[in-house]
């Protein structure tokens, strides 16, 4: 038996451990998360990282595996490596016997009827799902703050955003809410949250893992990935969600490289890593561009050539994004409508035509930043500026594969500060949605052009002591790079820092007498 | 690009079906035309002899054989719906036609 | 609902001259839907043909359906079309009820087949040329039910019911080019290319091509310019045409109704119009408008289909005997006259009697009980005549109990009326009404002699030599017999009492 406290702060590929070894049990593991998530995430004060709490399901998936175990045998001989570990899901994805709200008042109470493809296959590894974690609405942000269910704080600092939109994934890994969380990256949501509470994110290669069942926002730069503690824990969650789904018509067919061997057996030496001169210096905190030669100095200490590269049309990068992103994030709300699921809501007078029931609907369950992005992606695609626009971004997502390509001839794999600064103060950039929209400037090149890319913790900022991230890109398809380099970078900084980021993290004041926040 | 006003929102929203209140039209215009001051530099950035990319990574021909799966009861398709009759979902009258 | 001028079709043509243009949506009989692996059947209960996909739910994706893909590119082979080397979807965008996405998927500049051209065979056998532009690949919308108000049409109704087994559905839409040079003979050409659309998709077997399920329907675009001028006329779009006759009468009237607006000085609204079969006549729909701008984009969710030329190849090599070189065979086979098959096509039939015929019918049998029979009843009826639900085996039972001398023909075409009415089969029928020819001679001979008795001039002319005379005779007869006796019989035995052979 270990204790709670210590039992929440394992990694995943540590309780996994200690579940085969039988340790401890599933039931005592999950048990001790929900306690956790009853102590921090309430309250006035919580980190509200959850939106619903899945306590009786995800108990008995644990009891299911526990009982497996201890019948020994065959079936428990295959159980995956992480069955009975627990993890949270970002409630854009969604999930058969929970409710899936998207972070928004248009789906307050909806249960879906069917699983996505992701939850199939945690389900099919017998991983308790804690429960679904918040997010901005419809992952449109990059704070949190944009959730219809209140916004999520960041665990280093409760004053602070958690990043976004899939803060509440971050924060209840970086709290030890839960081990693993699974979260959606369009522009930056598992990256940039990453990066501000001191985590590990991945976006793998768009296509490499069925988008079936997370809620659309950019069809053609949404992907699902991994949100956790360490690079090898990212691998192994990697491993469970990735490969091919016949329901994506834009899955890859390839195999899944081995991901987890890879970062296992990390390795710098000799390779090639490239610095994007247009993705540091000027509008990237003091701090950050600190962290982020350290980081530079141990991978050339470890072996690694370090050269720079430049990548000249990633400066028209965030402009394409911000057309392209809400052009097809309007069609893909146009669904919400009040017809078929969700929120109904009718005109206060006049006559009452479907229209204008659709019309109260949308603008009562859509929140500002929501409306925002449509009315932008309606503009873009509508008659006479759809060339100069969306036709433009589109050929700018060209331009950006080209720069990629260019640098991936000279650098195995790329390199760069995650987010230009540490986490702000909640509210700070609320009424400035360009001010906003900057986070992303430096992991939305990495989702037009559909490589992979990593975030991990790069240590803390001098000037405020908070997290700063480390972003890795790697061709295409070669999701195996970044944990190679991922895995090496983070042990050289933990031996650095004498453990992991995530233990310099203030304790959060517990306030067990309040019950978990339920959204629904 | 001709910069965007009241009017042009207002038609926007009447596209979006999104019914907005006229200090939300006028807001919405401001913070529509920071934002479109800002992308506008997308549209010169490339060249006639550039092409378009929609997909990042590039497929063709997938398809699923014409094979009859998985259907919903019409209980199951309801479930969700903020009104029914009849085994089927219910709206308010329609009159303008598409 | 007003009642619109219209000017005399005859007067509408000396003034001006009609330019036409079809959109004709086929809906693909495959076993699933377009994008969603649920059944493609028709009249089931309502949203019990759905799952996530169909009905919109946050999170589904599509997956194109291969059969789908492959029957778009033998309806665009069989029209004579360019296949595309690559092709994408786009979203079409607009919110409506049916609409589960409030997008449609479909193809827009990209569509599978384009640039070719349908041979029209009109009623008196001229061929025209349509060409045709495009034919893309699209789904289905819902069903929409108005309820309440009184007409259960959309204006007045208190609320409407949605069932989306249809949401999905595979189409087609073939969009021809402008259609110039019709003149007085647009209707009939109307009729007579959706006709060969139909025929066509059928015979490919990629549809049932039923026009009275929504299988086949037709938007009808007309616009009238002036004799002499090249440049078009504002266009109506008469939607949701969906009966061969519907299509000629709703062109026909549109054309009247333009030469009307243009003869008051007025310009033509470019509008969607409503046919109504009931007063055969259009009503306007809602003018074009800001609503129309669809926000096209390439559907982010779907890739390029790629047809090879190996894959158009194959596909090409499975199409069926085209239809015009099928009548041509059947006419031959059939041994049927240029104006006798010409009668059986027009009225429709030609299926019809290749089936009877198959059933073991003799070709003249076959036509003579649809042309002679059916197709009259079919009209009485207002119905297609393959709709009167008359079976290929009905009539070769039928045919077979006159040759047997069983029973005559007038019997047999009331034993059909009975068949018709649902009494039974022929055999049910001749037993129940108790139906026979008389077949002892005694009683018939004694009826001729008084037949003959009473006509002595007639008598006269038979014997010298004029047979054609014997119908008087033998109408005697069977008045007198009321129409028990054979008539086959009584001629054979009128001339041999005459001592006249036929």
């Amino acid at each position: 038996m270990t204790d709670s406290h210590e039992l929440i702060r394992l990694s995943a590929a540590q309780l996994a451990e200690k579940l085969a070894a039988g340790e401890v049990t599933s039931v005592e593991a999950t048990q001790a998360y929900l306690d956790r998530i009853a102590e921090v995430d309430g309250g006035e004060r919580g980190v509200n990282a959850f939106l619903h709490v899945n306590a009786e399901e995800a108990l008995a998936v644990a009891a299911e595996v526990d009982a497996i175990r201890a019948a020994g045998g065959s079936e428990a001989e295959s159980l995956h490596v992480l069955a009975g570990v627990p993890i949270a899901v970002k409630d854009l994805i969604v999930t058969v016997g929970q409710p899936t709200t998207a972070g928004s008042k248009i789906l307050e109470g909806w249960h879906s009827p069917y699983d996505a493809t992701v939850v199939e296959r945690l389900r099919a590894a017998k991983m308790p799902i804690l429960g679904k974690t918040n997010l901005d609405e419809f992952a449109m942000g990059s704070s949190t703050e944009h959730s219809a269910y209140g916004p999520t704080r960041n665990p280093w600092d409760l004053d602070r955003i958690p990043g976004g939109s899939g803060g509440g994934s971050a924060a209840a890994v970086a709290a030890f809410e839960a081990p693993l969380a699974l979260g959606t990256d369009t522009g930056g949501s598992i990256r940039q949250p990453g990066a501000v509470t001191g985590t590990v994110g991945v976006k793998p290669t768009y296509g490499s893992v069925s988008r079936y069942g997370a809620i659309a926002m950019a069809s053609s730069l949404d992907q699902i990935g991994p949100v956790t503690r360490t690079v090898l824990d990212s691998a192994l969650l990697h491993q469970v969600i990735g490969g091919h789904d016949p329901r994506d018509s834009t899955s890859l067919p390839d195999l899944l490289a081995d991901l987890v061997a890879a970062a296992k057996t990390g390795n710098v030496e000799g390779m090639r890593i490239g610095i994007i001169k247009e993705l540091h210096g000027e509008g990237y905190q003091a701090g950050v561009e600190n962290r982020f030669h350290d980081s530079l100095e141990l991978l050339k200490e470890a072996g690694a050539e370090i050269v720079e590269v430049s990548c000249p049309n990633f400066q028209y990068a965030l402009g394409a994004y911000y057309l392209i992103m809400p052009s097809e994030a309007s069609s893909n709300l146009a669904k919400f409508d009040g017809v078929r699921y969700g929120l109904r809501v009718l005109p206060e007078d006049g006559p009452m035509t479907i229209e204008r029931v659709m019309g109260a609907t949308r603008a009562a369950g859509f929140g500002d930043e929501v409306k925002r992005r449509i009315i932008l992606g309606t503009y873009a695609l509508s008659a006479g500026y759809y060339d100069a626009y969306y036709g433009s971004a589109q050929k700018v997502r060209t331009l950006v594969q080209r720069d990629f390509d260019a640098a991936f001839t000279v650098a195995d794999v790329l390199i760069s500060p995650t987010a230009p600064t540490t986490a702000f103060k909640l509210g700070e950039k609320l009424d400035d949605p360009l001010a906003m929209y900057l986070n992303d400037v430096a992991t939305i090149p990495a989702n037009l052009a559909g490589v992979p890319g990593l975030s991990l913790p790069g240590g803390l900022a001098d000037e405020d002591g908070l997290p700063v991230g480390i972003q890795l890109l790697a061709p295409a398809r070669e999701d195996a790079r970044l944990y190679r380099v991922g895995a090496v970078l983070e042990s050289l900084l933990e031996a650095k820092w004498g453990g992991p980021l995530l233990a310099q993290a203030p304790e959060l004041a517990g306030s067990p007498a309040l019950e978990t926040q339920e959204a629904n | 690009m001709a910069a965007i006003n009241r009017d042009d929102v207002a038609h926007l929203a009447r596209l979006a079906h999104i019914e907005m209140s006229d200090q939300e039209l006028d807001r919405m215009a401001g913070e529509l035309a920071v934002i479109v001051d800002s992308v506008k530099s997308v549209s010169q950035a490339a060249g006639d002899d550039v092409p378009a990319t929609s997909h990042p990574i590039p497929l063709t021909n997938v398809f699923r054989e014409d094979v009859v799966g998985h259907t919903f009861t019409a209980d199951q398709a309801l479930s969700g719906a903020p009104d029914s009759d009849e085994n089927r979902f219910k709206v308010p009258a329609i009159l303008d036609e598409a | 609902m007003n009642t619109e001028a219209i000017l005399s079709f005859e007067e509408a043509m000396e003034k001006y001259d009609p330019v036409l243009g079809f959109e004709v949506h086929v809906e693909l009989n495959t076993k699933t839907k377009m994008f969603s692996s649920a059944p493609n059947v028709f009249g089931d209960e309502p949203n019990t043909n759905v799952n996530e996909v169909d009905l919109g739910m946050p999170g589904v994706l599509p997956v194109v359906n291969k059969t789908a893909v492959e029957s778009s590119i033998k309806i665009g082979l069989a029209l004579n079309c360019k296949i595309a080397e690559s092709c994408r979807f786009a979203r079409k965008n607009y919110f409506y009820p049916d609409t589960p996405k409030n997008f449609q998927t479909s193809q827009y500049d990209e569509p599978i087949a384009y640039d070719g051209y349908l041979d029209v065979e009109l009623s008196d056998g001229t061929v025209f040329r349509v060409e045709i532009e495009r034919a893309h690949m699209e789904e289905d919308a819902g069903k929409l039910t108005h309820m309440g108000g009184a007409t259960g049409r959309i204006h007045g109704a208190d609320f409407s019911l949605v069932d989306y087994n249809r949401a999905g559905v595979p189409l087609v839409e073939i969009v021809t080019k402008p259609i110039e040079g019709a003149g007085s003979r647009a209707p009939e050409l109307a009729k007579a290319y959706v006709a060969a659309v139909r025929e066509i998709v059928k015979n490919l077997g990629v549809s049932d091509a039923r026009m009275e399920r929504g299988n086949v329907r037709c938007d009808a675009n007309v616009s009238l310019r002036p004799h002499g001028r090249e440049r078009f006329g504002i266009r109506s779009e008469t939607k949701n045409v969906n009966s061969l006759r519907a299509v000629e009468h709703a062109v026909r009237y549109e054309i009247q109704r333009h030469a009307a607006v243009l003869d008051a000085g007025n310009p033509v609204v470019q509008e969607t119009r409503h046919w109504h079969e009931d007063t055969r006549t259009t009503t306007s729909g809602r003018p074009k408008s800001d609503a129309d701008d669809y926000r096209y984009f390439p559907e982010p969710d779907l890739v390029p289909v790629v047809a090879s030329r190996e894959w158009v190849e194959e596909l090409r090599a499975t199409l069926p005997e085209p239809p015009a070189a099928r009548r041509k065979r059947l006419q031959a086979d059939w041994g049927y006259s240029d104006l006798e098959f010409r009668d059986v096509v027009n009225a429709g039939v030609m299926d019809e009697i290749e089936e009877t015929i198959a059933a073991g019918a003799s070709a003249s049998v076959a036509r003579k009980w649809w042309m002679g029979e059916i197709v009259g009843r079919a009209k009485n009826a207002d119905v297609d005549p393959g709709q009167l639900g008359v079976q290929p085996a009905t009539i070769v039972e039928l045919a077979r109990m006159v040759e047997e001398g069983r029973i005559n023909n007038k019997m047999a075409t009331e034993v059909l009326d009975g068949v018709l009415a649902g009494e039974g089969t022929p055999a049910d029928i001749v037993e129940k009404r108790g139906l026979a020819v008389v077949s002892d001679d005694g009683p018939l001979l004694e009826a001729i002699d008084a037949a003959l008795a009473a006509q002595p001039g007639v008598a006269d002319k038979i014997r010298g030599g004029k047979v054609q005379a014997v119908g008087a005779i033998v109408g005697g007869v069977m008045k007198a017999t009321r129409g028990q006796a054979d008539a086959g019989r009584v001629k054979e035995l009128i001339l041999e009492k005459l001592g006249v052979t036929a």
